[in-house]
């Protein structure tokens, strides 16, 4: 749902760095994406054709990295995927965790020409 | 040639927030992020909340909304300053239209500001808006599953309330099995079950949020 801004506010990342590194065309955008964003790629991709249009970043591919939502238990440490019916840790039963993966929403790199 | 990058994608919306947090700051403002799935109640509560601050806390509202004022004309005729923002299909509020909004707003005049987001547990979640608070209603009727659907609202809030409880024994919600799941990944959130509709739990969240408030102040 939210695409469309996330898309516009990864596009500017994009063509700052590129125009700093004085490139000619982006080629390829590399992102970074936990799951727990409900950050949809294909809506990323399709919003990017739209929106990078006569730009340097037009017919960039987009390559996503997905992280899993990813907890840690407090109690024994062992560090698991969050399920989707039930929190608890699959080592010791506890039910008190950290988050160590799953809000990551970054560019991480780009390929430029 | 590849250019490494690792920048956060919502960095420029974060440099906003900030900007707004210092003028709120600077006006001692405590303000507060209300997110909910439409229909859970953010508006009542504000309304419920406003009416038992009343000699106490002077209150402003800023009212996100996709379309439509129907809100912010209910809260304006309690004489509270309030200004309306309408995304214009946009499902989240962020900081630039709450910059915009501060601005028509008699800032001297409030204490605590409720911001009313647009009614959706995803993209809220994602977009900082300077607040101080950022707080989630959820209701009893949407049923108790909602925290495994949506996991990043649950951990990134600092109170979650739980409205309609009046309505408990006619819909499928576990307050203490639901409790223990959010508790799990928010370990620091509070917790309020409350119903705006028979005034119930009101009183614990009015005074948390009041003690909350007055810390900006010390």
């Amino acid at each position: 749902m939210h695409e469309l801004s996330v898309t516009q506010s990864m596009l500017d990342i994009v063509l700052e760095q590129a125009k700093r590194a004085e490139a000619r065309r982006v080629a390829r955008i590399n992102l970074i994406i936990g799951e727990m964003t409900g950050v949809v790629g294909d809506s990323v991709s399709f919003y990017l054709d739209i929106l990078s249009k006569g730009t340097i970043a037009e017919g960039a591919a987009v390559n996503i990295k997905s992280i899993p939502a990813t907890a840690k238990c407090r109690k024994c440490g062992s560090i698991f995927e969050l399920g989707e019916h039930d929190w608890t840790c699959p080592a010791c039963q506890g039910d008190s965790f950290e988050i160590v993966g799953g809000p990551e929403l970054f560019v991480d790199s780009i390929e430029v020409e | 040639m590849e250019i490494k990058v690792l920048k956060d994608i919502l960095s420029a919306n974060d440099r906003i927030a900030q900007r707004n947090r210092q003028l709120l700051d600077s006006h001692k403002i405590f303000a507060v992020n209300i997110m909910a799935s439409p229909g859970a109640g953010k508006t009542s509560l504000i309304m419920e909340t406003t009416k038992r601050l009343e000699g106490r806390v002077k209150p402003g509202v800023i009212e996100g909304d996709i379309a439509s004022s129907i809100d912010a004309e209910a809260v304006g005729k309690m004489g509270v300053p309030v200004v309306q923002i309408n995304t214009g299909g946009e499902c989240h509020l962020d900081a630039n239209m709450i910059s915009n909004a501060l601005g028509s707003l008699p800032l001297p005049e409030i204490q605590v500001l409720f911001i009313e987001n647009v009614g959706n547990l995803v993209c809220p979640a994602e977009f900082a808006l300077g607040e101080h608070l950022k707080v989630l209603i959820v209701h009893t009727p949407e049923g108790d599953d909602k925290p495994f659907k949506y996991p990043l609202m649950f951990h990134a809030v600092d109170a979650v309330i739980i409205n309609k409880i009046d309505l408990l024994p006619y819909v499928k919600f576990n307050l203490e099995a639901y409790t223990k799941t959010v508790k799990s990944i928010n370990s620091q959130v509070a917790i309020f079950p409350l119903s705006c509709t028979t005034g119930q739990g009101l009183d614990a969240w009015v005074a948390w949020l009041v003690e909350m408030a007055s810390s900006l102040t010390r």
